[in-house]
């Protein structure tokens, strides 16, 4: 589709990523600043408690808005409120999808989220992209 | 205790959002989109330059909240809100602060769970709040026992 306002209230936008690496989550620590260990390092994962790294739950949001970014001359995210509720491990593949449940004037409420494999959610939340006129 | 630093401010630190870390971020995010990289794109877009992805202001600098000590260890991310008045521009500067927006505790599974919650404001040069970024951690009973707080 290639304009955001042509979809219809229940209509969707989905991708699935490549199988989540260590060097993913390694350049995301880099370019967000977040060193967390947790995130890179194996050991320190362990300590705390995890079977193994998991991908910071920022990365996984900034994925998620990808979705929008190729009808930036449409409109713009507005809003974007996400609540995290599952882990991303190394391997899993992160499905990422948005819903259309509303459309107005000047927006388009989005229910956003992204899945494991298992179909367990990850992050959960809504987007309003703000429409131009 | 959090509690009583609900309401409390930090100073206001200015940082750019710089043509590099947007890059960068956007590549890190698997966003390579030219809106965000090509500036002959930008120029011909709606904005007449680029702009950065949603999720950017992370990277931004934003002062410090007196008194709050937060654990290096152990803090989980609950949620994380964003509001935007217009995308943000590469190249342009952000004054942001942090304010303490609340705290308060919840009875889990694993003890008592502490909700902090902290508000960041994005304004540019004139003032003008362009965006405003909610996050809220979750400290467990464990972690904060560890503490001391």
């Amino acid at each position: 589709m290639s304009h955001i306002l042509e979809l219809k209230k229940n209509d969707t936008l989905a991708v699935t990523l490549d199988p989540v690496s260590r060097m993913d989550l390694i350049k995301y620590a880099g370019a967000s600043g977040d060193f967390n260990p947790i995130h890179t390092i194996d050991e320190e994962a362990k300590k705390a408690g995890l079977p193994g790294i998991i991908a910071h739950g920022m990365w996984t949001m900034g994925n998620l808005a990808k979705l929008f970014t190729p009808y930036y001359e449409e409109g713009f995210i507005q809003d974007y409120q996400i609540r995290f509720s599952g882990m991303v491990f190394l391997h899993d593949v992160v499905t990422l999808q948005a819903e259309l449940k509303d459309k107005a004037a000047d927006y388009m409420d989005f229910d956003v989220k992204a899945m494991n494999q298992k179909g367990r959610e990850i992050i959960k939340g809504k987007v309003r992209f703000a429409t131009y006129q | 205790m959090y509690k009583d630093l609900i309401g409390k401010r930090s100073e206001r630190v200015k940082s750019t959002v710089e043509r590099g870390m947007v890059r960068r971020f956007a590549e890190a995010v698997g966003d390579l989109n030219p809106i965000y990289i090509d500036e002959e794109v930008g120029r011909r877009s709606r904005y007449g330059r680029n702009i950065a992805p949603p999720t950017f202001p992370r990277v931004l600098s934003s002062g410090v909240v007196e008194g709050l000590n937060l654990p290096k260890k152990g803090l989980i991310h609950g949620e994380q809100n964003y509001h935007y008045k217009r995308p943000l521009f590469v190249g342009e500067d952000i004054y942001s602060y942090s304010v303490i927006e609340d705290y308060y505790e919840k009875q889990g599974s694993s003890g008592l769970m502490g909700f902090l919650s902290t508000k960041r404001y994005g304004e540019n040069d004139k003032g003008e709040v362009i965006f405003t970024e909610e996050s809220v951690i979750i400290i467990t009973e464990t972690v904060r026992k560890a503490m001391k707080v």
